[in-house]
């Protein structure tokens, strides 16, 4: 729990808002009428048991489902659907459950990709791949080789993601994220299957990229420590259904959310 | 004086509009016993890429693998069949031997290519049948010699010659053995349903077909699994080769022919078995209608290219093939 | 020993980003070229530079072409031979309506016929891959190899039915026909595979070869990065079949001289398909490999044991390349998927911490 006292100086106007959003599967509900809005600045976690629907609201957010019903409202404009392409251009950036690395590429190219939407030079001077194309990719480079800095993951720009071990593959993934410059960071399970040591590391990526990028992070995760720790506010999710939103400490003395984990009949 | 001008062009093009859009319909009233006969054609050509295709879903579902080298299996067992009477084998043990090197052939691709690739994309897989294919061509051809052979029906007590009806105005032939080919196929068919539904191993293979994973857990052996499938896709592709063979030459020159087995899959889908034989018979029909009647409009050889156009519209407008299942990708 | 880059510190992002950062890499690229250009020639052996040099560049760029589309981008393609075909059937068109103009205009130009009929084919792209993307791409072949023959505008009317290159000059030297010198073929298809090559190694080491192998390797990823899938995928089968085309138009023009409907069949688009396989799926210098293996190996077969005194027959040949090609590719893909490309990365590594083993 950070900044106990008072309203913190990080946390802007809503960036993002879900209203009253439904998604099914068939005859499957992964959604019910859940609205939730994430505020510029802060950290966001999206908590609740397995199958609560959590993944399933990162996938509406940055448009890899449509909702039956719902708005989205994302820097003021309101739709009922988000496309990824339109996710990306507006500055939404994410990592997946089950790391989604571009496994024949290098460290270098993966977070390179994450520079796809910023880079512009077109086809004719990509196949010269001199002048302004060289420029601008040696420019992106520079931007790159930060993130890599920052991220410490200098010792393996060269090497196939594929062959790297888990840990560091959801580091890469983070800094392709980071790459794409995002206002709103997308982080499912940043550290699902780590060691103590890796989950620190992680949680302070994660705060870093927050305080020093200005990084708005919507993140779902299962260790309840480390959301406690990261978050500003958390939302609860169980069987499609908000059951519970506020600060850490408002949500973790919650009766239905206590319920929800420890499995009271409904 | 405009009107005049413009006609010459109009009928022209009204002219071609009747050529597309009536005169097949016309000619096809006019005699229907020519109709008869093609729709017959169509079908017998359409059950034997259905009988390829069926090759392709029995190893597709029992082990994930889009086995491009069916088409070859088939001119391969064939020419096994017929190399080995001609060199002096008496028919029937010919066809038992042909069974033998069929079982042989499903032991080592499933030793040398499937267990080495366990665990690679599909499309690794998909790939290493093309070197199959490939690794059979050229084996065949050094074993047998490259020359188109004749298939033996007599020895095999297959049916040869033709009935003639004499009906709708004219005559319509079925040849005997396609009709023989017809009831071998259905009883084939049938037996696959049967050994599908209600034996030990047609269960644990519905199982496989299911999840690799679950099926190991449960004491299924995989390996055992791959090599029956193999040899079931062998023994139909045994039968296809003798019925096709009894129709044209057997040589790898049919490999072509087979390829068509591909878009009959686009259309019944890769894992069902009623799906390939109604795709086959669609594919059949349509390709030997459209070039009957529509064929000498563009000079003929449209069916080289008909079922892949076919596929390649299902493709950008239904997918999911006539009875699939839609995919939802999870990440 | 000699294969060390200790001691090369680069100092910029341009000199780390370069395609061949190592300086032996360099010099070994120069020395390639130099035996390209100065030793083959100067050997005056027509054998080499007609009947292996110049099919081997050939096969070499439809190669990097197909690799394009299958080893970056993941799409993989059984239309290769038409797409060639439809390179030399524009080229030939383009020439004999107009005959004033530089024939390597209408070369490259073809290139650009081509690349438009594989964006039409590639549509389907959007929405299938893997093996039902190559059964799409079936549909190109055999409807494209039936114009090359049911269309006789394609071939001016021959009554062969066969396209034959007409006698075109460069600056005043004879470049296709029957007249024209081995040498002179080989400079003309050796310059333009030199800067293909390089053009399409630029393109795959930036933004564009990022993308590609994005969408390759994840594509739903790369979609929620920004990547759109339908204009990616379509520039990948715009690029591989301008590649294929020129590749087409080479072969029939400064090649075979002549060609029929059957040289752009399905199995062309096997051979090339297994170039690629064999040589190393996403890696240029493996085209090369590939087109190299696959190519010189029925010649090997017919002059080794030539040599022994075990004379093989053509037919032989044809069957014992056939068995060894398939059995290759088997076990390529079981050893290694990436190809000879790999092994070679693989070895280039041991060389270099040599003689330690890492």
């Amino acid at each position: 729990m950070r900044a106990p006292g008072g309203p913190d100086a990080r946390i802007g106007d809503v960036l993002l808002s879900v209203e009253n959003v439904s998604l099914s599967f068939g005859g499957v509900k992964a959604i019910s009428d859940v609205s939730l809005d994430i505020r510029k600045g802060e950290i966001r976690a999206i908590i609740g048991p397995n199958g609560a629907g959590k993944t399933s609201m990162l996938n509406v957010i940055n448009g890899f489902y449509t909702p039956q019903r719902g708005r989205i409202t994302f820097r003021g404009q309101t739709r009922s659907k988000m496309r990824p392409h339109e996710a990306a251009e507006g500055g939404i950036a994410r990592t997946f459950q089950n790391v989604a690395l571009f496994r024949g590429m290098s460290a270098l190219d993966n977070i390179m990709a994450g520079r796809t939407l910023k880079m512009h030079k077109n086809l004719f001077w990509q196949l010269l791949r001199w002048g302004p194309a060289m420029a601008e990719e040696v420019a992106h480079r520079r931007e790159v080789e930060e993130i890599i800095d920052f991220l410490k993951i200098q010792d393996i720009r060269r090497v196939p993601v594929g062959r790297l071990p888990y840990g560091l593959q959801k580091r890469v993934e983070l800094g392709r994220a980071l790459a794409m410059e995002p206002d709103l960071l997308l982080l499912d399970e940043p550290m699902a299957g780590m060691n103590l040591e890796e989950k620190e590391d992680m949680s302070r990526y994660i705060l870093d990229a927050n305080e020093h990028f200005g990084t708005t992070i919507a993140l779902i995760e299962h260790d309840m420590g480390v959301v406690m720790d990261l978050s500003d506010r958390v939302v609860v999710l169980d069987h499609g259904i908000k059951i519970a939103d506020g600060t850490p400490a408002e949500v973790k003395n919650d009766q239905a959310v206590i319920d929800a984990y420890l499995g009271v009949a409904h | 004086m405009h009107v005049e001008k413009q006609r010459p062009a109009g009928s022209a093009l009204m002219h071609f509009l009747y050529l597309i859009f009536i005169d097949p319909f016309v000619q096809m009233a006019q005699a229907p016993d020519l109709l008869a006969q093609t729709l017959w054609e169509g079908l017998v050509s359409g059950m034997l890429y259905a009988l390829i295709a069926l090759g392709f879903v029995l190893i597709f579902k029992a082990s994930g693998v889009f086995n491009f080298a069916q088409g070859i299996m088939v001119v391969f067992a064939a020419l096994t069949l017929v190399g080995l009477y001609e060199a002096g084998v008496p028919a029937f043990l010919a066809l038992a031997l042909a069974i033998v090197v069929m079982f042989i052939l499903a032991f080592v691709v499933e030793r040398s290519v499937l267990r080495p690739l366990v665990g690679q994309p599909d499309i690794i897989l998909f790939m290493a049948t093309f070197g199959i294919t490939y690794f059979l061509i050229g084996f065949g051809e050094i074993v047998f010699g490259g020359d188109p052979k004749v298939m033996i029906t007599a020895p095999l007590y297959l049916p040869k010659g033709a009935i003639t009806y004499h009906t709708l105005g004219g005559m319509v032939q079925l040849q005997k053995i396609d009709i023989a080919a017809a009831v071998i196929a259905s009883l084939m068919v049938a037996g696959l349903a049967i050994f599908f539904s209600r034996t030990r191993i047609g269960r644990a293979l519905r199982a496989v077909a299911d999840s690799h994973e679950a099926a190991l857990s449960v004491g299924i052996s995989l390996e055992q699994i791959w090599v029956i499938v193999w040899f079931a896709a062998g023994l139909v592709a045994l039968v296809t080769g003798i019925f096709w063979g009894a129709r044209s030459d057997v040589s790898f020159a049919l490999e072509v022919i087979a390829l068509k087995a591909l878009p009959v899959l686009i259309l019944g889908g890769f894992t069902s078995i009623p799906g390939a034989i109604v795709g086959g018979l669609i594919i059949g029909l349509g390709e030997k209608i459209v070039e009957f009647y529509w064929g000498p409009l563009v000079g003929g050889g449209t069916d080289a290219w008909f079922a892949y156009v076919i596929a390649l519209l299902f493709l950008l407008f239904r997918p999911q093939g006539l009875f699939g299942e839609r995919i939802i990708e999870r990440i | 020993m000699l294969y060390r880059e200790t001691g090369q510190f680069k100092t910029t992002y341009q000199s780390d980003s370069a395609i061949f950062p190592i300086l032996q890499d360099r010099i070994g690229l120069a020395v390639i070229l130099a035996v390209a250009f100065i030793a083959i020639p100067a050997t005056r052996n027509d054998f080499i530079i007609n009947a292996v040099m110049t099919p081997f560049l050939i096969f070499a760029l439809a190669s990097i072409g197909l690799n394009i589309l299958t080893g970056y981008t993941g799409l993989l393609s059984l239309g290769t031979g038409a797409f060639m075909g439809v390179g030399a059937y524009a080229c030939y068109k383009l020439t004999t309506i107009f005959p004033q103009v530089n024939i390597l205009v209408w070369v490259v130009a073809s290139g650009f016929f081509s690349a438009a009929v594989g964006v039409l084919f590639g549509l389907p792209s959007l929405r299938i891959k893997g093996f039902y993307l190559a059964i799409a791409t079936l549909a190109a072949q055999f409807f494209l190899e039936w114009c090359f023959i049911r269309v006789p505008w394609l071939y001016n009317y021959n009554v062969s039915g066969a396209i034959e290159v007409p006698q075109r000059e460069l600056f005043g030297i004879i470049v296709t026909g029957p007249r024209a010198t081995s040498e002179t073929r080989y400079y003309i298809v050796l310059t333009l595979v030199v800067v293909l090559t390089w053009l399409a190694s630029n393109l795959v080491h930036g933004r564009i070869g990022r993308m590609w192998m994005a969408v390759r390797d994840m594509d739903l990823a790369a979609e929620l990065m920004g990547i759109r899938l339908l204009p990616t995928k379509l520039l990948a089968f715009a690029v591989s079949s301008f590649y294929c085309g020129v590749a087409g138009a080479l072969m029939v023009f400064l090649w075979y001289g002549g060609a029929e409907a059957s040289v752009f069949g399905i199995n062309q688009s096997f051979t090339i398909l297994f170039m690629v396989i064999i040589g190393g799926l996403g890696s240029m210098i493996g085209s090369f490999m590939g087109a190299a293996l696959i190519f010189i190996l029925p010649i090997l077969l017919r002059f080794v044991p030539e040599s022994l005194g075990l004379p093989l027959q053509s037919a032989t040949v044809e069957q014992l390349s056939f068995m060894i090609v398939g059995a290759m590719i088997i076990v390529i893909l079981i050893v290694e998927p990436a190809g000879l490309a790999r092994l070679w990365q693989i070895t280039k590594q041991k060389l270099r911490v040599w003689p330690f083993p890492y």
